[in-house]
């Protein structure tokens, strides 16, 4: 059974609390249960490894950026860009998340049950086999998937209305996939509505599942539900707009 | 009819001396751009696609070969300039933003070449390089603004102050960003050498870093940009330190873009994006929509690498110069690059190329001074960068308030570059601006190196003569010394904000 390691946050800064962490994965734990967190920042960060850090409270800003591996289960809200700049690995939040989530991502899975801020999924991409997913339970602001490049990003609008305005705005790669329908007044230049083809429906299901099955939820609802799938209307929205000396 | 302007006067006009010419055509497979073609024993000549990058002229055997600028005249006229004319042209039959490559062509007067250095005369005594030691040795990073001891049992005294990590560089000349994609492996391979072997460090540009660099990795310093193109925890600890780049000078306040006629096999590994796709970098980046954001980057970037490496933030010379910098200082980063409006770049907007900006001299002067006001001078080290061209103007920038500078065109010419300003074209007939592999063949790192360290050498050597002749001897003693600098023909509001006394004065 994998060594589990449970730290004390109360009080700390960030820095000696990331170093706890550090020290507890070079020592070969499995399971890091970080107790007490109150907003430090960077929890999970530049990690690698296969460790799953839980992470009790509120946890502060770029959670999990330039993460390689881990899993990081937050059982609270997140603040600014979780999941940012991140490689690999897996960010499940329980509660919402602020700004510029899943920022420049490029590979791993960052799910959250509750709502999540603006830009969200902004400058995702991929390469290769790295492909991001964003999955998000409640609702998004302005600004969703702007600049996208890559990977997928669903919204799932479970706890009403969806706010997000200029969806897509620049974006040049990727996918965005919102349950039910979206008024086209939502979508920003360069974005286009298409279909959810059946394809598409099979790709996205065990992502659904996965989600469903990390929170709780039931997920047939979600597998059979409506969806409105958001595409770049040109992999170069710059290319027009430039002539040479 | 896409217009009824027809062909536009030729920008160059090349000829071949027919009585030199020897029709051995190495003209032709020089050059890249197509100027050149064989019509039977004879060598024929399309002008238009001309360059003016020299490669023709360099391999001709018999120099046979003329090049001549702007060979058709305008009516002249001291408002409406050729460029403005031809740029109107261009945007009346294309209604398009004009890019263009390489730096600010802005006839606007170099206020490094008006300021004049100082020398000992018999009142003082010069110090001779050859004699005594001049030190160029430089630290990038904060220094403490005090420093604690404690005795220990046996009386010795040992530091207890916790030293901030710097870079320690042989020479105050560093190589400057410029990225994989932009420019071409061999390139940055022979930088790569070259900084090596001169004991300073290069920028990797916002490109990621290809594995053929990572027996360089010591030397190289990893960038951040807005696209965070080729950025994971790998590429950061990779590098001796970490440079955020906020700006840049040639294009202030606007983002980049690789369009994905450049993303290659190997771009597109290093970059880690799909092939041929594009890579756009966003303006700002997208987790720092204030002031308040910055801090939180630098210390995530600190809290990935351990605290282990320096971080470097790069700024565009604009406005509020003085302002930007100290709230980049107080941000956390250990060293700020401030990029002077005649930066170069491998494509801009032509407007704001030569319209957006200040100059580097008076950045780094007012940088200086708003740093030593607000007593963060120590908190940060100081990298001018946009258009340093030679020895002197290195000695300048330090006097003006530096503590080193990046060097990127000059690196490039330093490689074969003619500064033909067609970097975006992709063609680069010297190796440089390319990612077609029969050009970038063309650049042999094994030479190529030797010459960038060659120029990073001569002008170490004309730093020393010249701090020696001033009675320096180390390079802390140059650095803000704005005593050793006279203005000439520069008018006083400028003087007042440079901090630096006219010529007989």
């Amino acid at each position: 059974m994998a060594k589990k390691v449970t730290i004390d946050a109360k009080g700390v800064h960030y820095t000696p609390l990331n170093q706890q962490v550090r020290k507890a994965i070079a020592d070969g734990a499995g399971e890091i249960v970080i107790n007490n967190v109150l907003g430090q920042r960077f929890i999970g960060n530049g990690l690698r490894g296969d460790a799953t850090i839980r992470v009790n409270g509120v946890a502060g800003g770029d959670l999990a950026m330039f993460m390689s591996g881990p899993t990081v289960i937050v059982h609270g809200n997140a603040e600014h860009a979780p999941g940012n700049t991140m490689d690999s690995g897996k960010v499940v939040i329980h509660g919402s998340a602020g700004d510029a989530v899943a920022h420049s991502m490029r590979g791993g899975k960052v799910f959250v049950r509750g709502d999540i801020g603006y830009r969200g999924g902004i400058h995702m991409k991929q390469y290769q086999a790295q492909r991001p997913i964003l999955v998000v339970g409640g609702s998004a602001q302005t600004f969703l998937g702007e600049y996208m490049a890559g990977g997928l990003l669903i919204v799932l609008g479970l706890d009403g209305v969806m706010k997000a305005r200029e969806i897509g705005s620049g974006i040049h790669g990727g996918e965005i996939v919102i349950r039910g329908d979206v008024d086209d007044a939502c979508l920003a230049s360069g974005a286009k509505k298409v279909p959810l083809t059946d394809e598409d429906r099979a790709r996205i299901v065990p992502v659904l599942r996965e989600f469903a099955d990390d929170f709780g939820l039931d997920a047939e609802p979600l597998v059979k539900a409506n969806y409105t799938r958001i595409v770049p209307a040109s992999a170069r929205p710059f290319a027009g707009k430039y002539t040479w000396e | 009819m896409s217009s009824n302007f027809g062909s536009m006067p030729l920008r160059y006009r090349i000829s071949i001396d027919r009585k030199q010419c020897m029709e051995c055509g190495r003209c032709i497979d020089n050059c890249s751009y197509g100027v050149f073609r064989r019509d039977g024993d004879r060598i024929l000549i399309n002008s238009r696609k001309c360059t003016a990058c020299h490669r023709c002229l360099t391999y001709c055997p018999r120099d046979a070969i003329m090049l001549e600028e702007q060979p058709c005249d305008y009516r002249s006229h001291p408002v409406w300039t050729r460029a403005v004319r031809e740029s109107i042209y261009n945007q009346s039959r294309t209604g398009k933003i004009i890019l263009a490559g390489m730096g600010s062509v802005s006839n606007l007067p170099i206020i490094f070449d008006h300021l004049m250095l100082d020398a000992c005369q018999v009142t003082t005594p010069p110090t001779d390089p050859l004699r005594e030691p001049v030190e160029l040795r430089t630290y990038l990073g904060k220094k403490p603004s005090r420093l604690d001891f404690k005795q220990k049992a046996n009386g010795d005294v040992e530091l207890s102050t916790e030293l901030a990590p710097n870079l320690m560089v042989e020479t105050p000349i560093l190589l400057g960003h410029m990225s994989f994609g932009a420019i071409s492996l061999n390139a940055h391979i022979s930088m790569a050498r070259a900084a090596q072997e001169t004991g300073t460090y290069m920028g990797t540009g916002e490109g990621g870093l290809h594995p053929g660099l990572y027996p360089y990795q010591d030397r190289m310093i990893v960038q951040i940009a807005s696209g965070r193109f080729g950025v994971n925890i790998d590429y950061l600890e990779r590098g001796a330190a970490i440079e955020l780049k906020l700006g840049q000078g040639a294009k202030p306040g606007i983002g980049g873009h690789l369009p994905g006629e450049k993303v290659s096999a190997d771009v597109s590994k290093t970059r880690m994006i799909p092939e041929g796709s594009d890579a756009i970098s966003p303006a700002p980046h997208h987790d720092i929509y204030g002031i308040e954001d910055l801090p939180q980057l630098v210390r995530s970037v600190r809290e990935a690498t351990g605290g282990k490496k320096p971080i470097f933030a790069k700024i565009a010379a604009v406005n509020n110069n003085a302002e930007n910098v100290v709230a980049v200082a107080r941000s956390g980063v250990d060293a700020i690059a401030i990029d002077g409006f005649r930066g170069g770049t491998g494509a801009a907007p032509r407007v704001f190329r030569d319209h957006v900006g200040i100059p580097i001299e008076v950045a780094i002067a007012t940088a200086d001074k708003e740093l030593r006001k607000q007593g963060l001078r120590n908190e940060v080290s100081l990298i001018a960068c946009g258009s340093i061209r030679e020895s002197a103007d290195v000695m300048k920038s330090i006097a003006l308030g530096a503590d080193a500078v990046y060097i990127a065109t000059a690196a490039l010419a330093a490689m074969g570059c003619r500064v033909c300003g067609n970097c975006y074209q992709g063609l680069c007939p010297w190796g440089i601006a390319t990612q077609r592999q029969d050009l970038v063949d063309r650049l042999n790192p094994d030479v190529a190196s030797k010459q960038v360290a060659n120029l990073i050498h001569a002008w170490t050597l004309e730093i020393t003569e010249l701090m020696g002749a001033a009675g320096i001897n180390s390079i802390e003693s140059l650095r803000g010394n704005r005593d050793r600098l006279r203005g000439y023909m520069l008018d006083e509001g400028l003087l007042n904000i440079l901090d630096v006394k006219s010529v007989g004065a």
